[in-house]
């Protein structure tokens, strides 16, 4: 091969080289494919509270992970459910949360978050009836919380009896067993506020914090708090 | 004749040089200290980062000499001596420099000299700063007087905590993904998501987790210690400075690690008394149902053991002494 030849190849092998580095950079720093934004901007008129209804389930029933645990949302325009977990909220805007869970519960690995925290009045509504803490140690346990650290919002939701026929693939009806929870809180000021379920519930995982609890919209998320 | 000029020329080289890194050395260690030296992190916050400040500004403060004189020996060589100028001696560079005994001797002397006395003083540091802020584990070396006092204490119900009483307060701060929480025993046993510290009091933060491995660095009270399940690693610092610091978790310990951080507040005595037992009446129905007060919890059998997380296998996280042989055989 010529010398002209030679260097051709070491340069084109020197650029592919450098073209894998970065495309591997590019790929580890660039986060996964997101899920949907679910907008309550859009519905809300000014001076108005924002009402978010979502449901917690044993297993989502479909997708790439059909045995995982989830949260979904109503779209507040289309009425459907969603598996979204990135919310954007108007800042400074009471939320009235309603939250279906249709899974069963466990005692808490740490029962201060049996709790209630930082909403309206400190308290919430399990079935219609106020509450401001729940013991997970007796009933039918706790199945997920709903907790947003940086707000300070920490609301358990009661678990439904696991010898009921549980519903298996979302999005669940209001016919199946099921536990309802409500409270409201506060968003503030704008900007990215983490939130997340605060029970192991991604069972076959280490500690039981992997799966559906380490991945985007199954059981944790973002409130994108806007102006 | 050209001997005892290339002579004085050397002298005067090192004469030379030996001027501008005094005057750059004494220049940069004053600059440093008057202008940077205060706002070193991290802070004065409490007397454990006041003291850490303290020894980060003397290294600071013998760095600067040894970089700058590297860097004029550097800068020096490269303008006087440099190849490209023929027929300048090189009184020091070259074949000379690498026989030149009393060169060698010097530097390795005088740096080994910097390096011993930082090491004597570090430990100096280190034992009088109480661990420095820095996690010892379950059975402290270095502790605050009263400090075995209050953490004995802490395991009855009748710990107790009063403004103006000189006594140490007792934190746990128990990691869990992804969050800590904090128990307050002489309050009892509350826990929170909150950590508020009284000012001018010793803090012995006892530091554990629930599941992985965390780390709880309070940054501005200069105070870091791994959270490892089911061991407890104390650390202490006594407040000085009224405001809000940040903890952040500083062991990566999985999807939401970046976003385990919150905002500690430290508050006048009085008001912390106020929050604690406001804080300790409004969760008291809750706090009953926590397991009681312990330096450490086991969450569940099979996790405990580092194994997987099985369902309906599940029990309370509860206190390695009390409960720590009820827990499932599988």
């Amino acid at each position: 091969m010529s010398m002209r030849g030679r260097l051709a190849t070491v340069l084109g092998l020197f650029l592919v080289a450098v073209g894998l580095i970065v495309w591997s950079v590019a790929a580890f720093l660039t986060p996964g494919t997101p899920g949907g934004v679910m907008d309550f901007t859009k519905t809300h008129a000014p001076g108005q509270a924002v009402n978010i209804t979502a449901q917690t389930v044993g297993s989502i029933g479909f997708g790439p992970h059909p045995t995982w645990v989830s949260y979904l949302v109503k779209d507040p325009t289309t009425g459907k459910w969603v598996q979204d977990t990135t919310w954007k909220l108007p800042a400074n805007t009471t939320i009235n949360m309603t939250i279906y869970n249709y899974d069963s519960g466990s005692p808490l690995r740490n029962q201060q978050l049996g709790q209630v925290l930082g909403t309206t009045n400190g308290k919430a509504t399990l079935d219609g009836t106020s509450f401001s803490n729940y013991n997970s140690n007796t009933g039918d346990g706790v199945g997920h919380t709903f907790a947003v650290p940086s707000l300070g919002v920490y609301v358990p939701l009661a678990g439904v009896n696991g010898n009921a026929t549980l519903c298996g693939v979302a999005p669940c009806h209001v016919n199946q067993p099921h536990r309802t929870v409500t409270f409201s809180f506060r968003t503030g000021a704008a900007g990215s506020y983490r939130w997340q379920c605060f029970v192991p519930c991604g069972l076959g995982y280490l500690y039981g914090n992997g799966g559906g609890m380490s991945t985007q919209n199954y059981m944790g998320g973002f409130l994108e708090v806007v102006r | 004749m050209s001997t005892e000029n290339s002579m004085k020329k050397e002298t005067h080289h090192l004469r030379r040089m030996a001027t501008i890194w005094i005057i750059l050395s004494v220049a940069a260690d004053l600059l440093f200290m008057f202008w940077i030296a205060p706002h070193v992190p991290p802070g004065t916050m409490t007397d454990t980062a006041r003291a850490n400040q303290f020894d980060f500004n003397v290294l600071f403060l013998m760095a600067f000499p040894v970089l700058i004189g590297v860097w004029v020996y550097m800068g020096y060589a490269i303008v006087n001596w440099s190849a490209k100028r023929a027929g300048v001696p090189e009184p020091i560079g070259g074949p000379a420099a690498r026989g030149n005994l009393k060169a060698q001797v010097s530097w390795i002397v005088v740096t080994s000299v910097i390096v011993l006395f930082l090491a004597g003083f570090g430990t100096v540091a280190l034992i009088g700063g109480k661990g420095s802020g820095g996690g010892e584990g379950p059975n402290p070396v270095w502790m605050p007087a009263g400090s075995a006092k209050a953490e004995t204490a802490a395991l009855t119900s009748s710990a107790s905590w009063t403004p103006g009483s000189n006594q140490v307060l007792v934190v746990q701060v128990i990691g869990q993904q992804w969050q800590f929480t904090y128990r307050y025993p002489q309050f009892g046993g509350f826990e929170s998501p909150k950590l508020i510290i009284p000012n001018n009091t010793e803090i012995a933060f006892n530091v554990t987790s629930l599941d992985v491995i965390h780390s709880f660095w309070a940054y501005q009270l200069s105070v870091k210690a791994d959270a490892n399940p089911q061991q407890n690693d104390v650390a202490y610092a006594k407040t000085d400075q009224l405001g809000n610091f940040t903890v952040r978790c500083s062991e990566l310990c999985g999807i939401w690690h970046g976003a385990m951080f919150n905002y500690g507040k430290v508050v006048t005595p009085s008001d912390f008394q106020n929050w604690a037992t406001s804080t300790e009446a409004a969760n008291a129905a809750n706090t009953k149902n926590l397991p009681p007060f312990a330096w450490t919890y086991v969450p569940d059998a099979n996790g405990a053991a580092g194994g997987y997380y099985i369902d309906g296998n599940v029990t309370p996280y509860s206190q390695v002494e009390t409960y720590g042989a009820k827990q499932p055989t599988s």
